[in-house]
């Protein structure tokens, strides 16, 4: 690329960063949903040994070393100690996957690797192995800075999002702007709003007594606002989940968290 | 079902309306003991944003000894489906009559706690608590 | 695959009340609960959770379907001598778990 191009791409992408901004949450405003919950949940959250997500991590680590499929290999055997070679990773996705043109959420990385690497089938959206494996990677993140690579290869896939989360949908006629944007704090029948930074997935949420997610979280509100949710691994989840960790950039990662 | 005799105190009757089941489920387990308030303390959030995992901790005044412990703590429900939630077996090995737990509360209720010692006799302490419910329905994922 | 995770300082002075925490995987189907067509979903529960310590029963719990999924429970012992710690979860449907842990008490 010439570098005249190269300069106004990069002035084309902070003119739309700039105008984006505007309309976004204050990055000084931005908090957690760990601060609007009640202090006996955090306090769930913050002991390892009393977090109930601990047991898919505890799963995830016992299949990070098994082999798998016609290659025979484990998780492991590439990526050796995932305390050191998962640092950073689940914080930084989604991310884009250059041999499929399209960003990938850490869930269809995982899978990536199955059929790609392993020559394994891929594992069933929010099947215990997948968010075993999904919990333990996530863990090796928690404490880094959220950071999605934007570039002009996942710019469009961005812009996408953001304007999926804008946008109205549903018998309800609300786009998450409206809740998460405009009324975090404020109290939805019982539960207050939170600002919706997935800073904590996979995550023990109370109401599914289970691990679940990003994904599943999101069709949740889709179908809590009467849309037709989109399908696990459909385009539009994806960059949704792009925009969100965008959205959140700079805030710390926690997975895997408690929420009610 | 309970004795009410006047001038014991029958601390499982809050002034208020108690569904006969629950003091059905403790008649079973204390028989016609008299069940006081006090040395048990039952500690529960008063208010608890998701029904289906309410962190539970109980705790008796009690020095654990061969002669004098406590044998057995359990906790009762108002409003769930069923009125028993968990029973305890201790003794002098625990050191301490301490426990914790997670349980499901199906609506705004009274939980109960009953403790029996070694001696026979047994205690309780009892706690409101407010239940909210998640604002949006998920079901068909 | 029932996974629990469980909780005890490793190394403890004689003498020492310790306090032990025991998480094991499980959904606790409660039987109250029904399907989208109506139809009822059977109890599923763990019943007991049982600690001995070197062969004796230090402590024991009897679960009904209102203790939360993924069971959490915490309770204490002494730590009289060095040995081995057996947690055995067993419930509807044939469900039977069992993890030692090491104990070494100075």
């Amino acid at each position: 690329m010439s570098s005249r191009r190269r300069l106004a791409t990069a002035l084309g992408g902070l003119a739309f960063a700039a105008s984006a901004l505007a309309a976004e949450l204050p990055s000084a405003d931005r908090r957690s949903g760990y601060d609007f919950m009640s202090r006996e949940t955090r306090a769930m959250q913050d002991d390892d040994t009393a977090n109930p997500a601990m047991l898919w991590v505890l799963e995830g680590g016992a299949l990070w070393t098994r082999k798998a499929g016609a290659a025979g290999r484990a998780c492991a055997d590439c990526h050796g100690d995932a305390r050191a070679t998962m640092k950073g990773v689940a914080a930084r996705h989604p991310s884009f996957d250059p041999a499929r043109g399209r960003p990938v959420n850490l869930e269809q990385r995982i899978n990536a690797c199955r059929t790609d690497r392993q020559g394994a089938p891929p594992l069933a959206y929010e099947s215990r192995e997948l968010l075993a494996l999904a919990a333990y990677v996530a863990r090796q993140s928690r404490g880094q800075p959220i950071e999605v690579a934007i570039d002009p290869r996942t710019q469009p896939f961005l812009e996408a999002g953001r304007a999926t989360y804008h946008r109205r949908q549903g018998q309800l006629n609300l786009a998450c702007s409206q809740c998460h944007d405009a009324n975090w704090g404020r109290q939805l029948a019982g539960n207050v709003i939170p600002q919706a930074h997935p800073s904590g997935y996979p995550l023990y949420r109370l109401e599914w007594q289970g691990l679940g997610s990003l994904q599943r979280r999101l069709r949740n509100c889709l179908v809590g606002i009467r849309a037709e949710p989109y399908e696990y691994g459909a385009p539009e989840l994806v960059q949704l989940e792009l925009y969100l960790m965008w959205r959140a950039r700079g805030m710390t990662f926690e997975a895997p968290a408690v929420r009610p | 079902m309970m004795d009410d005799r006047v001038g014991d105190a029958v601390a499982v009757t809050p002034a208020r309306a108690t569904p006969a089941e629950m003091q059905e489920a403790i008649g079973k387990v204390v028989g016609s003991a008299t069940v006081n308030p006090g040395r048990v303390t039952l500690d529960l959030p008063p208010l608890i944003e998701n029904g289906n995992a309410v962190p539970l901790t109980i705790d008796v005044a009690s020095p654990m000894t061969g002669a004098d412990h406590v044998k057995a703590i359990h906790v009762f429900t108002q409003k769930n489906p069923q009125p028993n939630v968990v029973s305890f077996h201790l003794g002098p090995r625990a050191g301490r009559a301490r426990v914790a737990t997670r349980v499901r509360l199906a609506d705004s209720q009274t939980v109960v706690a009953i403790c029996e010692l070694s001696d026979g006799s047994f205690w309780s302490d009892s706690a409101d608590i407010v239940v909210t419910l998640a604002a949006c329905l998920e079901d068909g994922i | 695959m029932a996974s629990a995770l469980i909780n005890v300082p490793p190394r403890v002075k004689r003498g020492e009340i310790i306090e032990i925490k025991t998480l094991i995987s499980h959904t606790m189907e409660t039987g109250f609960r029904r399907t989208q067509l109506g139809a009822l979903i059977p109890r599923d529960i763990i019943r007991r959770f049982t600690c001995t310590y070197n062969g004796t029963e230090v402590f024991r719990a009897e679960l009904h379907p209102a203790i939360s999924a993924n069971p959490f429970i915490v309770f204490s012992t002494i730590a009289v001598e060095s040995g081995t710690l057996e947690f055995h979860w067993t419930g509807d449907n044939g469900f039977s778990v069992s993890q030692s842990t090491a104990i070494l008490v100075e």
